[in-house]
């Protein structure tokens, strides 16, 4: 994986344990940031989710609970709400849906990966963190097959191992790491360009 | 493991499968009239990989053929280009800024008329009866309950729902500011819980689709409700039009908490009521 390649989007999905990490991710996150930044952790049905004003505290870049049919926008942190999944409608464009739960969870890591991998083929980067069920392994093989990147944290660091576990069972990665040095490559990621001549 | 199977997603198989889709879109508007060419591609694609696994169809094209020579497979069908999940009392705080900002303001007219667009099977629908006799509005209250599914809409009129569903709705109507007990407008039998046919009698339910069909009446309230979530912004735009039709000045219109009107082209000819439980007027 050359450090250049481009990026438009990057999608990152946990569960248990996985707030930690993924708020250490954003956290990393410089301003400017090209790509849109998407994030789906399984959280409670049953009452509004507040991810995305903790995330807000903690990140350069604005973040915001998605909106059905919002435009897409780099730099922009997008959280699932609760009992929702998010997906990626086309490479503009947002969608919320409130299907069947998969894997018992919605929203769902896998609905939003395997959309976000036929909107932005390779100009993707997916990211699983810790979480103790299977759910983004499946989106992560399809993200691999559409050329995106596949990133994992390592099931050693992990506060739950089983997701990050499975997603390489699963899929393989390009990348298997802690989350911090994550962190630094992602700080480093560009995008190429931000719409296909 | 997995609550639906699905063939896994090809991405690269992404063109030729969207061609696909877009054929059978094409073909089952001519063939039955019911028009999903505008809906929500990313799950649609899911359902219909969905579909595909059911009807044991390797390709989208078997699927067409199917559907089209197969009636039956076509009613069938419609589960899956449709996503029929709905609740009693879902998200109480619309059901109690309804009650408390919406209901005093219907109170004043003579007679008031509701139009629950998509109602799947019909939760939503009864939820209204319940706050609408609660405040003494329901013998003066005409309830329109539409939606494209017939299984949906006979359901929704029989009024019948698994008993094991009724704890979730008792919370939600609680929490909702309900005035007495849910269980005083159902009695339970066989594992189901039977609505009370009087709070049914005031709704009209009928077939309507919001992607073909014109206004029918005009009405006080409109409620469509995680229905826009799955239409494109073309087809929003169009079924947020026919409910500005369809309103009076000042009347109006509840959507879905994680929808907006921004992106549609009818977003400036509504104002916020209560905000945070989307709920508009009609400037």
């Amino acid at each position: 994986m050359s450090a250049g390649a481009k990026v438009d989007a990057v999608v990152m999905g946990g569960s248990a344990g996985g707030l930690e990490a993924v708020a250490t991710l954003l956290q990393a996150l410089p301003e400017p940031f090209v790509p849109a930044v998407l994030v789906v952790l399984h959280i409670p049905a049953e009452r509004p989710s507040l991810l995305a004003e903790l995330f807000a505290q903690r990140c350069r870049l604005p973040v915001r609970e998605a909106l059905d049919k919002e435009h897409l926008e780099g730099g922009t942190v997008y959280v699932a709400p609760a009992d929702y999944h998010l997906l990626v409608e086309d490479r503009h464009t947002l969608a919320l849906s409130r299907e069947a739960p998969v894997l018992f969870s919605r929203p769902s890591i896998d609905v939003l990966f395997e959309s976000a991998a036929e909107a932005f083929g390779d100009c993707l980067t997916a990211i699983v963190v810790s979480g103790a069920n299977e759910d983004g392994a499946r989106g992560l093989a399809a993200v691999r097959e559409a050329g995106g990147r596949a990133w994992v944290q390592s099931p050693s660091e992990a506060y739950a191992a089983a997701m990050p576990a499975a997603a390489i069972e699963r899929a393989g990665a390009d990348l298997v790491a802690p989350i911090r040095d994550i962190a630094e490559r992602l700080m480093h990621l560009r995008t190429g360009r931000v719409v296909a001549i | 493991m997995r609550d639906a199977g699905e063939p896994p997603v090809d991405p690269k198989g992404g063109a030729a499968f969207d061609l696909e889709l877009r054929l059978l879109l094409e073909a089952v508007y001519v063939r039955y009239q019911h028009d999903f060419r505008h809906y929500a591609k990313a799950s649609l694609r899911r359902r219909v990989r969905q579909a595909m696994v059911r009807f044991d169809c390797p390709t989208v094209s078997r699927l067409q053929e199917r559907v089209l020579h197969d009636p039956d497979a076509f009613a069938a069908m419609l589960q899956y280009f449709t996503v029929q999940v709905s609740e009693m009392f879902r998200d109480p705080a619309y059901f109690s800024a309804i009650r408390e900002k919406v209901v005093p303001v219907l109170a004043t007219y003579p007679f008031v008329k509701i139009w629950v667009a998509g109602c799947s099977y019909g939760e939503e629908a009864l939820s209204f009866a319940i706050v609408l006799h609660e405040e003494g509005l329901l013998e003066r209250t005409l309830i329109y309950a539409t939606d494209i599914n017939p299984e949906a809409l006979r359901v929704a009129q029989a009024g019948v729902y698994a008993l094991d569903r009724i704890a979730g709705f008792s919370t939600a109507y609680l929490a909702a500011g309900g005035k007495s007990s849910l269980a005083d407008y159902y009695s339970a039998a066989y594992g189901n819980a039977v609505f009370d046919r009087r709070l049914r009698a005031q709704v009209a339910y009928s077939d309507h689709s919001l992607a073909t069909d014109n206004v029918f009446s005009e009405v006080e309230l409109v409620s469509c409700r995680n229905v826009l979530i799955y239409f494109d912004r073309d087809l929003q735009s169009r079924a947020i039009g026919l409910f500005h039709d369809a309103l009076p000045q000042r009347g109006f219109l509840g959507i879905g908490s994680k929808e907006s009107l921004r992106f549609s082209a009818h977003g400036e000819a509504f104002e916020e009521f209560a905000r945070a439980e989307r709920i508009y007027r009609k400037r």
